[in-house]
C-alpha cells in the first residue's frame, strides 16, 4: 500500500473503509427486511443508477480539492446532452461516438468559461457557477429552441450502451464510470499535475512559492468538471435515450455534491479521494435503489441527500479540528 | 548610535494630508447609483419595444411575479453585508409553505396553519444560524447543503401534488389593490422603508456594515457578532415563511416544488443593487432599485415574446456582469 | 571555534551591502554590510522590529531590499523571490513551518524541488524512500507517509531542515526556531544544526534566548533600530553587553514625570489558566497606576489581555474589575464592565479599514450615539469631533475611510474610541508600534495623563525603554507565567531582560566555548 503514500493517509483511509462499512451494514439491514434486495438484479440496477453521478463526481471532487464549487454541473449535463442529441437529430447518419466528442467537448469549453471568470476577477466560484448554472440553461433553452431531442433521434448503439457490452454483458456506461474514476485516480494520485492541484488546495497561499502555477491548474480543474459533466451529458442520453431541455440534469450538481462530500472531500480543499469518492456515489446509489424496494417513499430522496450534506459538513469539521489541535500544539503567533 | 535621534526629526508620513475624493466622484460611483440608471435605460428601451410598458399599472402588475423573491432579497442584502450568505431561502420557502398546506388541510384553520409556517420558518433560520455560528462551517456551503435538504423535507410532506382549496379570502393577493396599487407593491414599499431605515440609521444596522468589513474588529469593538447574526439567519427564515405565505396566496395553492431556483434571482437582485459579495458594503436602496429593474427586465422579455425558459440566460448572464462590476467599483472606492 | 572539522569553513559564503529597507515611508533596515562565512552558525540577536527578521527575510527573498547589493560567493545575485533564493541554496525556515498540511510528509519534502513534465509520472516509490533516507541522514524518526496535519511543530520544522538539505541548501536561515518547541526538541535541533555546520553549512540562527545563542552559535550580529550594531565571536562577548548592545539606547525621548495617586484595586486579576497558553497568572493593576507587561514574543502576554477581555476566555480562574467579579465570555459584558483594550495586530483587530473615522471612533458606543436605538448624526458627529480634537487627529475629514490614515493617526482613533466609553482599565497592546517616533511621545503623554485621570492602566510593550520610562511597576512574563513583579525601583533593563528570557531553554555545557 505504500504507494498511495500521496494524499490517503491514515485518516481517509479510514473514512473510505468507514463509508464501506455502513454500506455493508446498509445493504445487509435492508436485505433482512426486503430479501429481494439482496439479489443479483439489484446490483444490476444500482450500477446503472450510478455512472452519471460516478463520472462528474469525480469532476466536482477535482473542483472541490482546489478549494472552488463548481454548481452548474446539472446545466452543464444538460447542455451538452441536448448539443449532442442534436447532432445525432440534424445528421443523422454521424456515428455515435461523435456524441462523445461533441459532448465533451462543449462541456470542456463551459467549464473554461467558468475558470475564467472564477480565475480573472478573483470572485467565488460558488456565485459564479451559480450564475452560469442559469446561463447555461438559458442558452440550452435557446439553442434547443425549447424542444425535447425524441428517442428515435437517439443511435441505437447509444442506448445499446446502457444495457449491454461485450465485456461480460456489463452495460458500457458502467464500465465507463469505472474507467474514468481509475484514469481520475492515475491523475490525481500519479502525475505531478495532479498532486499540484492537492497542493493548492491545501495551500493556495504558499503553492506559488513552490513553483506552482495556480491560475493555469485551476482553470484545468474548471475545464475538466466541464467535460466530465459533457460526458455524463451524453450517459444521459444513453441511459434514458432522449434529452428534455427542461428536465436533463435539473438539481443534478445537489446530488453530485453530496457524492463527494460523502465521500470525504473536504470543501476546505486539499482532501478527497477517488476510493471515497466512488464509494460516496456507490452508497447514495443505493440508498435511492433501495428506498422503493423498502417501500419509502421515493420523496425521502432529496431530503436524505440534504441531510447528508450537512452531515458530512459537521464531520469534515471535526475531523478537522482534531487534526488541526496537535498542529497547534499550544502555540499562536 | 544615533538611530533615534535621526527619527526624530524625520518628517511624518504624507499620507496624513490624503484628501478625499471630490464629493460627486463619490455619488457617482456609488453602485446604486448605477443601479438607477440602468433602471431608467431599461425602462425606456422596454418601452420603445412595447407600448405596453408606458403603463405603470402593467408594470406594478408584473412586480407581483417577483415579489416574493424581492422581499427575501432585502433580508439577504442585510445578510450578505454581514459577510455571511444564505442560499437556502427558496427551499425555506417551500418547506414553510408546504407545512402551511398540509397544517391546513389538517384542520388547523388558516391562522393556525401561518403560525404553524412562520414557526418553521424561524426554526429553520436558527438551524441555519447554528450550523454557521455554533458549528463554525462557512455558510456557502452549509446553505447549499440545507437547501436540497429543506426542499427534500418539502417533498416528504407535500409529496408532488398540489395542495390547495384555500379560502377565498386567503388567495390572490396580487389582484387586490389599494388605490389601484397592487397590495404587494405596497407591502414591498413598506418592508422596504422600513429595512432601509433600520440598516441606514438604527445602531445594530451600522454594526451589521461593521461585522461585514471585519469580524475581529468588530468583536473587538464589543459588538456582538453572534447574536446579530444570528438574528439576520433567523429573520432571513421568517422572511422566507412570509414570502412562502404570498407564493400560497398568488398561486392559490402550494407544492414542494415552489420557488424552485428562486435563489438564483435573490441572490441576482441583492447583486444587482450593488451588494458587495464579501460584505461591508451595500444597500436596501440598491436592493429596492434592483428589484424593479429585474421587474423591468423580465417583463421587456416577456412582451418580447422571449420564453420564460430563455429568460435565465439572462439572469444567469446579469448575475455574473453585476458581480464583476460591483466587485471593480468597491475595489476600486477601497483606497 | 571548533568548527575546523571542515575545509571550506571560513570562507565568504554572501556578503550583504549596504542593504536597506523601508516599509511605507518607514526605514527599518538602514545599510547593513554584513558576511557570512561557511561553516558557521551565526546569531542574529535584537528587539522586535530591530530589523533582524526583516533582514532574513530579505536574504530569502520575501522581501527585496530598497536599496543595497547580495553576493554569493563573489558573484552580485538577485533575490527576487523565495523559489529564486532556494535554487540559489538559500532556505529561510519560518518558526511556524509553510507546508502544506494534506499532503504527506515524503510529498512536501519533494514538491517544488521535484523537476519534470507536469503530466509526467509522480516516482513515489522513489520518493518515498529518498524521503527515509534524509530522516534517518537527520537521524530523526518520522513516518513519511503521514500527512503533514498531524506533526508536531518540531517535527515540521524537521521536515523544513530534511527540505532544505535535499535541495542542498548552504545557508539556511532558522527565525526564531526554538520559541515553539520543548527543551528536548530544542536538543534534537541543536544537534542537527551543528552537524549541518560541521558538513561546510551555514546556518543563521534568529533566536530571543541567549543561553541558546551561547550553546549553539560561533558569531553573533546584534540589530537594533534598524541598524548592525555589533558583529563578533560570540565568545568575546558577555551577555550583559549583548543585553546593552540590544537595548543600549539612552531614553532622552521621553521621560515621565508624573505624581499620582494611586488607588484602590480597579483590576484583579487570580489564578488566570488557558491550557498550552499560560497559567498561575495573578495580579492587580490599582487606579492611576500604569503597570507594564515585559517578556518576549510567545510569553503569553497578548493572550493574557485576550483573555482578561474576553476575546478568548481562561479555562480557570478570576477577574475582578472595581471589585466586582466577572465571568467575561464576551468583549461586550468587559466593555461593560470598564475595561478597554487596544490590540496588537491594528490593521485586523483595530479598525475597520474601509469605513469612516468617525464610524470608527463610535464604534464602541452605541448606546450614546443612538439612544434610542436610532443613531442621531448630530450627536455623533460632535462626540467624533470632540474626540478628534482631544487626541490631536490629523485627518482631511471624518468621513474619510481610517485605512488613509498614518498608523499613529490610526491609533489615536482606537484610544479615542475607548475614551468615549470612560473605562477604568485600559489594556494596551503594543500600542506604540509601527508608530512614528515623533508621535510616540505624543502618545506617551496621552498614556500619562489617562493614569492621571485615574484610570488603572495595563501596558504591554516589547520596547523596554518604553516601559521603564511609563510604568509604576513592571510584570514581567516567561513562558506563560508570570516570572517577576519590580518597582519602579527595582526596573532596569537588565533585570527586566535576564527575568524575561527562558529558563527551560538552558542546555548542559556540553559546547565548546
Amino acid at each position: 500500500m505504500n504507494r498511495i503514500t500521496g494524499v490517503i493517509g491514515a485518516l481517509l483511509r479510514r473514512r473510505a473503509a468507514g463509508i464501506a462499512v455502513m454500506l455493508l451494514i446498509f445493504s445487509l439491514v435492508v436485505g433482512l427486511i426486503q430479501p429481494r434486495f439482496l439479489t443479483p438484479d439489484t446490483l444490476r440496477i444500482v450500477m446503472l443508477a450510478i455512472p452519471l453521478i460516478m463520472v462528474a463526481a469525480m469532476g466536482q471532487m477535482m473542483v472541490l480539492v482546489s478549494r472552488h464549487v463548481d454548481l452548474s454541473m446539472g446545466s452543464m449535463l444538460g447542455f451538452t446532452a441536448i448539443v449532442a442529441g442534436m447532432v445525432f437529430r440534424d445528421f443523422p447518419d454521424v456515428p455515435w461516438w461523435v456524441g462523445f466528442i461533441v459532448a465533451i467537448s462543449t462541456g470542456a469549453v463551459l467549464g473554461l468559461f467558468n475558470g475564467l471568470v472564477v480565475t480573472i476577477f478573483k470572485l467565488p466560484s460558488i456565485i459564479v457557477t451559480l450564475g452560469t448554472l442559469s446561463l447555461f440553461r438559458g442558452v440550452l433553452f435557446l439553442i434547443s429552441d425549447a424542444r425535447q431531442v425524441d428517442p428515435q433521434f437517439i443511435p441505437s448503439a447509444l442506448i445499446q450502451m446502457s444495457q449491454t457490452s461485450p465485456v461480460f454483458g456489463i452495460p458500457g456506461i458502467v464500465l465507463i464510470a469505472f474507467g474514468v474514476a481509475f484514469l481520475t485516480y492515475l491523475f490525481l494520485d500519479h502525475t505531478r499535475l495532479g498532486r499540484q492541484i492537492y497542493a493548492i488546495g491545501s495551500n493556495p497561499a504558499a503553492a506559488p512559492l513552490r513553483g506552482i502555477r495556480v491560475v493555469p491548474v485551476t482553470l484545468l480543474v474548471f475545464t475538466l468538471s466541464g467535460a466530465l459533466s459533457g460526458l455524463a451529458g451524453i450517459m444521459y442520453a444513453s441511459r434514458f435515450g432522449y434529452v428534455n431541455p427542461s428536465i436533463t440534469g435539473v438539481g443534478f450538481e445537489f446530488t453530485v455534491i453530496a457524492a463527494v462530500v460523502i465521500g470525504g472531500a473536504s470543501i476546505n480543499g486539499g482532501v478527497g479521494t477517488v476510493l471515497g469518492t466512488v464509494l460516496g456515489v456507490i452508497l447514495l446509489g443505493t440508498v435511492s435503489v433501495a428506498l422503493p424496494i423498502l417501500a419509502v417513499s421515493a420523496f425521502w430522496q432529496d431530503a436524505i441527500f440534504g441531510a447528508v450534506i450537512v452531515i458530512a459538513l459537521l464531520i469534515d469539521r471535526s475531523v478537522r479540528e482534531r487534526g488541526a489541535r496537535s498542529v497547534v500544539a499550544g502555540h499562536r503567533p | 548610535m544615533s538611530g533615534a535621534e535621526d527619527a526624530t526629526t524625520r518628517t511624518p508620513p504624507a499620507a496624513d494630508a490624503a484628501t478625499p475624493r471630490p464629493r460627486w466622484q463619490v455619488i457617482l460611483v456609488r453602485p446604486e447609483t448605477v443601479t438607477f440608471l440602468f433602471l431608467i435605460v431599461a425602462t425606456i428601451g422596454a418601452s420603445w419595444l412595447s407600448p405596453f410598458f408606458a403603463d405603470v399599472r402593467y408594470i406594478l402588475e408584473s412586480f407581483t411575479f417577483y415579489f416574493e423573491f424581492a422581499i427575501v432579497a432585502l433580508i439577504l442584502t442585510m445578510v450578505i453585508i454581514s459577510g455571511e450568505i444564505d442560499l437556502s431561502a427558496a427551499s425555506m420557502m417551500a418547506l414553510s409553505a408546504s407545512l402551511f398546506g398540509v397544517a391546513y388541510q389538517a384542520g388547523l384553520g388558516i391562522p393556525g396553519a401561518m403560525a404553524v409556517s412562520l414557526l418553521s420558518g424561524v426554526l429553520m433560520g436558527a438551524f441555519n444560524g447554528f450550523l454557521v455560528i455554533n458549528m463554525k462551517l462557512p455558510s456557502i456551503i452549509v446553505t447549499i447543503g440545507t437547501l436540497t435538504l429543506f426542499r427534500g423535507l418539502a417533498q416528504v410532506i407535500a409529496g408532488d401534488k398540489s395542495i390547495g382549496k384555500f379560502p377565498a379570502w386567503f388567495i390572490g393577493i396580487d389582484y387586490r389593490f389599494v388605490f389601484d396599487v397592487p397590495i404587494p407593491v405596497i407591502v414591498f414599499l413598506i418592508v422596504s422603508l422600513i429595512l432601509g431605515i433600520f440598516l441606514g440609521t438604527s445602531a445594530i444596522g451600522r454594526q451589521i456594515y461593521q461585522i461585514g468589513t471585519s469580524p475581529i474588529a468588530a468583536r473587538h469593538a464589543g459588538i456582538r457578532v453572534n447574536r446579530i447574526k444570528y438574528g439576520l439567519f433567523i429573520a432571513m427564515g421568517l422572511v422566507s415563511s412570509i414570502a412562502g405565505l404570498l407564493a400560497a396566496s398568488r398561486l392559490a395553492s402550494v407544492r414542494y416544488d415552489l420557488a424552485t431556483g428562486g435563489e438564483l434571482q435573490m441572490v441576482l437582485i441583492v447583486m444587482l443593487g450593488g451588494t458587495y459579495i464579501f460584505g461591508g458594503r451595500g444597500t436596501i436602496l440598491g436592493t429596492f432599485l434592483a428589484a424593479w429593474l429585474l421587474v423591468v427586465i423580465a417583463t421587456g422579455m416577456t412582451v418580447a415574446n422571449i420564453p420564460i425558459n430563455a429568460q435565465l440566460t439572462v439572469l444567469g448572464l446579469l448575475l455574473i456582469v453585476s458581480i464583476i462590476a460591483t466587485n471593480a467599483i468597491h475595489v476600486r472606492t477601497q483606497r | 571555534m571548533e568548527t575546523a572539522t571542515t575545509s571550506s569553513a571560513g570562507e565568504t559564503v554572501i556578503s550583504a551591502r549596504g542593504i536597506s529597507k523601508q516599509f511605507a515611508g518607514i526605514e527599518v533596515l538602514r545599510d547593513v554590510d554584513l558576511d557570512f562565512r561557511a561553516g558557521e552558525i551565526h546569531a542574529l540577536v535584537g528587539e522586535n522590529g530591530a530589523g533582524k527578521s526583516t533582514f532574513a527575510k530579505i536574504l530569502s527573498g520575501v522581501h527585496r531590499p530598497t536599496r543595497g547589493t547580495l553576493a554569493l560567493r563573489g558573484e552580485l545575485v538577485e533575490v527576487p523571490n523565495p523559489l529564486t533564493a532556494q535554487r540559489l541554496g538559500i532556505t529561510l525556515i519560518h518558526q511556524e513551518p509553510v507546508s502544506f498540511p494534506d499532503l504527506s510528509v515524503a510529498e512536501n519534502l519533494v514538491l517544488g524541488r521535484d523537476q519534470g513534465s507536469v503530466l509526467g509520472r509522480v516516482p513515489w516509490a522513489k520518493i518515498t524512500r529518498d524521503a527515509r533516507e534524509s530522516m534517518d541522514q537527520l537521524g530523526i524518526n518520522i513516518k513519511v507517509n503521514v500527512p503533514m496535519r498531524g506533526l508536531s511543530i518540531a517535527d515540521q520544522q524537521m521536515v523544513e531542515i530534511a527540505r532544505a538539505l535535499a535541495s542542498d541548501s548552504r545557508l539556511i536561515i532558522m527565525d526564531e526556531p526554538t520559541a515553539p518547541l520543548t527543551p528536548i526538541e530544542v536538543e534534537t535541533l541543536f544537534k542537527i544544526v551543528r552537524r549541518l555546520r560541521d558538513e561546510g553549512r551555514t546556518i543563521i540562527f534568529i533566536s530571543h534566548r541567549l543561553e541558546e545563542v551561547r550553546a549553539l552559535c560561533d558569531r553573533i550580529t546584534v540589530f537594533r533600530d534598524g541598524n548592525l550594531v555589533h558583529t563578533g565571536d560570540v565568545a568575546a562577548v558577555d551577555d550583559e553587553e549583548i543585553i546593552r548592545l540590544m537595548i543600549g539606547r539612552s531614553l532622552k525621548e521621553y521621560i515621565h514625570k508624573r505624581r499620582t495617586e494611586i488607588g484602590e484595586v480597579a483590576l484583579e486579576v487570580k489564578d488566570l489558566c488557558l491550557p498550552g497558553l499560560f497559567s498561575d497568572i495573578s495580579f492587580e493593576v490599582r487606579k492611576g497606576e500604569i503597570v507594564g507587561l515585559a517578556g518576549l514574543v510567545g510569553a503569553g502576554r497578548t493572550d493574557v489581555a485576550r483573555a482578561i477581555f474576553g476575546i478568548t476566555p481562561a479555562h480557570s480562574g478570576t477577574i475582578a474589575v472595581n471589585g466586582k467579579d466577572i465571568g467575561v465570555a464576551e468583549p461586550t459584558e468587559a466593555i461593560a464592565l470598564g475595561l478597554a483594550f487596544v490590540p496588537e495586530d491594528r490593521a485586523a483587530a483595530g479598525i475597520f479599514q474601509s469605513l469612516s473615522v468617525e464610524h470608527n471612533i463610535t464604534a464602541a458606543v452605541p448606546g450614546r450615539i443612538a439612544p434610542r436605538g436610532f443613531i442621531r448624526h448630530a450627536l455623533e458627529r460632535a462626540l467624533a469631533n470632540e474626540a478628534v480634537q482631544k487626541m490631536r487627529i490629523r485627518l482631511a475629514s471624518l468621513r474619510q475611510p481610517i485605512g488613509e490614515l498614518s498608523g499613529g493617526n490610526q491609533q489615536k482613533s482606537i484610544l479615542a474610541r475607548w475614551l468615549l466609553t470612560d473605562p477604568s482599565v485600559l489594556i494596551m497592546d503594543e500600542p506604540t508600534r509601527g508608530i512614528d517616533v515623533g508621535v510616540k511621545s505624543e502618545f506617551y503623554d496621552m498614556i500619562g495623563e489617562l493614569a492621571e485621570s485615574g484610570r488603572a492602566i495595563l501596558l504591554i510593550s516589547s520596547e523596554l525603554p518604553e516601559l521603564l520610562a511609563l510604568c509604576d511597576r513592571i510584570l514581567v512574563m516567561s513562558e506563560g507565567r508570570l516570572t517577576a513583579d519590580l518597582s519602579r525601583a527595582e526596573a532596569t533593563q537588565e533585570n527586566v531582560m535576564r527575568e524575561a528570557v527562558p529558563k527551560s531553554g538552558v542546555h548542559s555545557p556540553t559546547v565548546a566555548a
